[in-house]
């Protein structure tokens, strides 16, 4: 039974919003599917793995089609995911892509979202567009010297000897903005960003998360 | 939104009514929508995910911005439009309206097709997803109303039915995209080995899983087109001498040993040059075989060398920009180094650590980038260093010369014993496996950055494979030289056993003879069957060190670690030899030289391919479960992308120099006299003659003969190399042109600021004079100052 919910339509997203009577929800189900628009991920087995994951992580008295689309999942839900449990910048990723006032959880749309940005089918554009918002620690709309801060010491992991000393933390800053900030401001900004980012050919292979 | 749902309040009636009506209207608009937005959706997703990222950046960067200018512009038109349907009740969804003036009816047009590249772009719009959701049901709905009044006329339902068809053709294309992508094969395990070992390991298994992808459709040209013509049309086995095992042979034809050493049935059979007969037409068909065994042996490099440029070019077109001065590595460090498919703590761990090390190392590289102590010391180690690995390549291809010749000289004796026989390809392979950790130890002398030691030892070793599958060569062509003078002897041999045969005075005159049975007949050594089996044997032979190698050298060591560490007295886990790691570059450059060595082979052995399918088949089943079980993840996380173009740019370098001595061959020794499907003529490429002179039009030899005119040659080749002069400078000029643009908008930005500490200093003189005077005025000013300073690094602070 699990197989027909992979499939959404429009309607079907409509009419749960102003909570339609349950038989015209059996009435769509029973009727042909067929795919929504924008959904990134390339082929239905790949809708229907995110449906199944994400309905995994509901608690057991909500995990049917209605309250699936309805529900939130908090951040601490998501993180237990296996392919973001070993991302330094899992937090991150919850908040920028969720849709709640508080930033805190996910619909099922918001993980959508995800999971369509880090596919294959997502254009470099957007990817890098969704990395500069996840490398801007403090949400300002540009890259400053605390957001490269925040973002080298994640990388470098949490261990006290594997951080860098703030010496070369400072040198390192330097030489990055040297490289890529283009009209010397001092910060980087979403065009600059992007522009570093065409250059690199990793870039797509690496931000890349599969279910 | 709002006209959709008008128009649905309108239809729908009481509601009992609705239980009725409503799958089946909706049925109806779901699928219009359906197909109006699968439409242009799948045609853009089409090329986004068709798993080859030809994205120019710029036109879709473009694009998006068209789009959003013209969203904007649509909703404005779209109230006009609402105000226009409230107004004017004739425009209505209803096809049977055919007042619909001619302006209206563009404007609509133009409309209906914003709307439609809205739905096409809307996929590349960082939006959340309810924004995405709401404008493409604007859209949508837009569409499906207006879409259906666009035919007038009779032309109307013409119309309507060619939308229909060609929403149909785009729903297959979609579907059929959509069977593709699932018939890649192992994506599942790839993604495994991807989230345990990172992405440099993948790349192996991605390229092996391309490689097979290749010769899968290498096997199927030479299947298809030689071997089973061959087979189903052409003369049985037995027939004729070439395809029948010498009387002499025969006892011993079915050991396995001698099929091990692909001697005799294997030997006279279509896997080999030498069974195929030389008849001009074959069956029924009338297929010519002899011509189309040539032209597969030429397509078979043709399409290589096309896939090879075709993924190399893909490559390149991701990296735009790479050597124009653009120097990225510390950006390209903070920002892409994290490799998001990593899902394993272990290899996070790793991959923290790797992160680390590398940006400790560019600080400390950068900070001594000037700095070189005893330069002559470095030098003079280098010089030495170099010089002993020249020795030990020269060392290691004199070793298979000898060997080489010793075998033939094996091959004259009797009773060989098996290493006797298999000598040749025993040394080739110890020497593959051995010489490169001597010249990593012999490296350590010259204390380069290990990146650049790692390129030096990838051109070492690229050097020894390639000393020794030309010194092979060599010694082999020897060999081949010596059997093409042996042939005037044994066609003489061969004519007079004939003659004697058939005049002998056995015989009696009425009773027709039978024909020498074909054993009987004394055969020419064919000498390129023997290069095929040659070949075919070192193919074989390297398979098998492989494999063993991979066997022993990881999953015998894991063993034994594992369970040897509870008696042992030290810890072997971590020590020595802990557990190995995946040698990336030992098995791309493996597989890289198989395939060097196939194609050079298949000219003279069609099977040669299929056997090289097999065993990348099992290779890759083979080394999933092999990296899976025995191996750990690198303590220095590799990036494995940027050397992609680099493997790849090694494949087509390996491709030009298997081609070199095949095409030797074919122009300038002459085919043996009694095997194969060129014998009989003067050279190979005399059957192209032979079929543009009988089976083609008179006009079409003389057109041949004009192209084939040195005159015409050299000129073309001269144009080709002045494009190549001329869009090298364009590229040039190109790059001089963005570095202007750069200090352009260097330049913009100091104005900029410039002007700001105007501004500001000018505030700051007003707020003086202003302070003089009023309080409220000097309020007022800060808020103005304020405002002009928005950047941190502003001099002036308030």
């Amino acid at each position: 039974a699990e197989e027909d919910f992979s499939w959404f339509d429009l309607t079907e997203i409509e009419l749960l919003r102003v909570k339609c009577l349950p038989h015209t929800l059996d009435v769509l189900r029973a009727s042909s599917l067929y795919t929504p628009f924008h959904i990134q991920l390339s082929h239905k087995t790949q809708r229907a793995r995110a449906h199944r994951r994400f309905i995994e992580l509901l608690p057991p008295e909500s995990r049917n089609v209605e309250d699936s689309l309805r529900v939130r999942v908090s951040t601490e839900q998501i993180l237990t995911l296996p392919e973001l449990k070993a991302n330094p910048f899992r937090e991150r990723i919850c908040r920028v892509f969720s849709t709640a006032p508080e930033r805190d959880s996910l619909s099922f749309e918001d993980f959508l979202d995800l999971f369509s940005v880090f596919s294959d089918a997502a254009t470099p554009e957007i990817k890098s567009h969704y990395a500069f918002r996840i490398f801007d620690f403090d949400d300002d709309g540009t890259l400053n010297k605390e957001d490269l801060k925040c973002l080298v010491n994640c990388l470098t992991g949490d261990g006290q000897d594997t951080q860098l000393t703030s010496s070369e933390m400072k040198q390192l800053i330097e030489n990055i903005l040297e490289e890529s900030d283009i009209d010397r401001d001092g910060t980087i900004n979403l065009s600059e960003f992007q522009h570093v980012i065409s250059r690199s050919p990793d870039f797509t292979s690496s931000f890349k998360i599969v279910l | 939104r709002r006209s959709h749902e008008s128009k649905r309040e309108e239809k729908e009636g009481g509601n009992t009514e609705i239980k009725a009506r409503i799958p089946q209207r909706k049925k109806d608009i779901r699928r219009k929508r359906r197909e109006v937005f699968g439409e242009d959706e799948w045609s853009k997703a089409e090329k986004s995910c068709n798993g080859k990222r030809k994205r120019d950046w710029k036109t879709s960067h473009k694009e998006q911005k068209e789009a959003k200018n013209r969203e904007k512009q649509i909703q404005r038109k779209k109230e006009k439009q609402l105000k226009k349907h409230s107004s004017s009740p004739s425009i209505s969804n209803s096809s049977d309206n055919e007042f619909i003036a001619e302006e209206e009816m563009a404007h609509i047009m133009e409309q209906v097709e914003e709307k439609k590249k809205v739905i096409a772009t809307i996929r590349n719009k960082p939006w959340p997803m309810m924004k995405k959701l709401e404008v493409l049901r604007e859209a949508q709905a837009f569409v499906e109303k207006f879409e259906g009044a666009l035919g007038k006329g009779k032309g109307k339902k013409f119309y309507a039915y060619k939308m229909m068809m060609n929403k149909k053709w785009i729903k297959f294309k979609r579907d059929f995209d959509n069977f593709k992508t699932q018939c890649i094969p192992w994506e599942m395990k790839i993604k495994e080995i991807e989230s345990h070992f990172g992405s440099s390991v993948a790349s192996y298994f991605i390229f092996l899983r391309w490689m097979y992808g290749v010769n899968l459709v290498l096997f199927g040209l030479i299947f298809g087109l030689v071997i089973i013509p061959e087979i189903l049309m052409g003369m049985p086995y037995g027939s004729i001498p070439r395809k029948t095992v010498p009387r002499a042979e025969e006892e011993k034809a079915m050991d396995f040993s001698v099929l091990w050493d692909f001697e005799g049935y294997i030997k006279y059979s279509a896997l080999f040059y030498g069974y195929y007969n030389n008849q001009r037409t074959i069956g029924w068909l009338k297929y010519r075989l002899p011509m189309a065994y040539f032209m597969v042996g030429v397509s078979v490099f043709g399409y290589s060398l096309m896939v090879v440029i075709r993924s190399m070019a893909s490559n390149a077109q991701e990296n735009t920009g790479e050597g124009n001065g653009d120097n990225f590595t510390f950006s390209f460090k903070m920002f892409t180094s994290w490799d998001y498919l990593i899902g394993n703590t272990e290899t996070a761990d790793n991959k923290y650590a790797s992160i680390t090390t590398s940006f400790k190392e560019s600080i400390v590289d950068e900070q001594e980038s000037n700095k070189e102590e005893n330069i002559h010391l470095t030098r003079f180690l280098r010089v030495l260093a170099n010089f002993l690995i020249i020795c030990c390549l020269c060392g290691s291809g004199y070793l298979i010369y000898f060997v080489v010749k010793r075998s033939q000289e094996f091959s004259k004796m009797q009773n060989v014993s098996w290493y006797e026989r298999n000598e040749v390809e025993i040394v080739m392979s110890l020497l593959g496996m051995f010489c490169p950790p001597l010249f990593e130890t012999i490296a350590a002398l010259e204390n380069y950055h290990p990146r650049i030691g790692l390129k030096w030892q990838l051109g070492r070793i690229f050097a020894l494979f390639l000393g020794n599958l030309y010194t092979f060569l060599l010694a082999l062509m020897d060999d081949v030289h010596l059997k093409l003078s042996n042939e005037e002897a044994i066609k003489n041999i061969t004519h007079w056993t004939l003659f004697n045969y058939y005049n002998a005075s056995m015989w009696n005159e009425s009773v027709t003879r039978p024909p020498l049975h074909p054993a009987d007949v004394p055969r020419g050594s064919c000498w390129e069957t023997t290069v095929g089996i040659e070949f075919v044997r070192l193919t074989v032979s390297d398979i098998l060190v492989t494999f063993i190698t991979i066997l022993l050298g990881d999953f015998l060591r894991a063993c034994f670690v594992r369970f040897m560490n509870y008696c042992w007295c030290w810890d072997l886990e971590a020590g020595f030899p802990s557990y190995s790691e995946f040698d990336i570059s030992g098995n791309v450059l493996g597989l890289i030289f198989n395939q060097g060595m196939i194609w050079m082979g298949s000219f003279y052995a069609p099977g040669l391919v299929g056997i090289n399918v097999l065993r990348l088949l099992t290779s890759m089943y083979f080394q999933c479960w092999a990296v899976m079980s025995s191996n750990v993840p690198h303590e220095r996380v590799f990036k494995a992308s940027k050397s992609n173009n680099f493997y790849m740019g090694l494949l087509l370098l390996v491709l030009f120099l298997s081609l070199l001595p095949v095409a030797y061959t074919i122009m300038s020794l002459p085919p043996s006299f009694d095997c194969g499907p060129f014998s009989g003529k003067n050279r190979m490429y005399d059957v192209i003659q032979e079929t543009i002179e009988n089976d083609f039009p008179a006009f079409v030899s003389k057109i041949f003969g004009y192209i084939a005119n040195p005159g015409l040659i050299i000129p073309a080749i001269l144009l080709m190399a002045l494009a190549i002069y001329y869009l090298n400078s364009v590229s040039k000029g190109l790059a001089r042109a963005n570095t202007q643009l750069r200090k352009k908008i260097q330049a913009l930005r100091e104005a900029e600021k410039i002007n700001k500490s105007n501004k500001a200093s000018a505030a700051m003189k007003s707020l003086q004079d202003t302070n003089n005077f009023k309080n409220t005025n000097q309020l007022q000013a800060t808020e103005e100052g304020k405002l002009c300073w928005n950047s941190p690094l502003t001099p002036l602070q308030f």
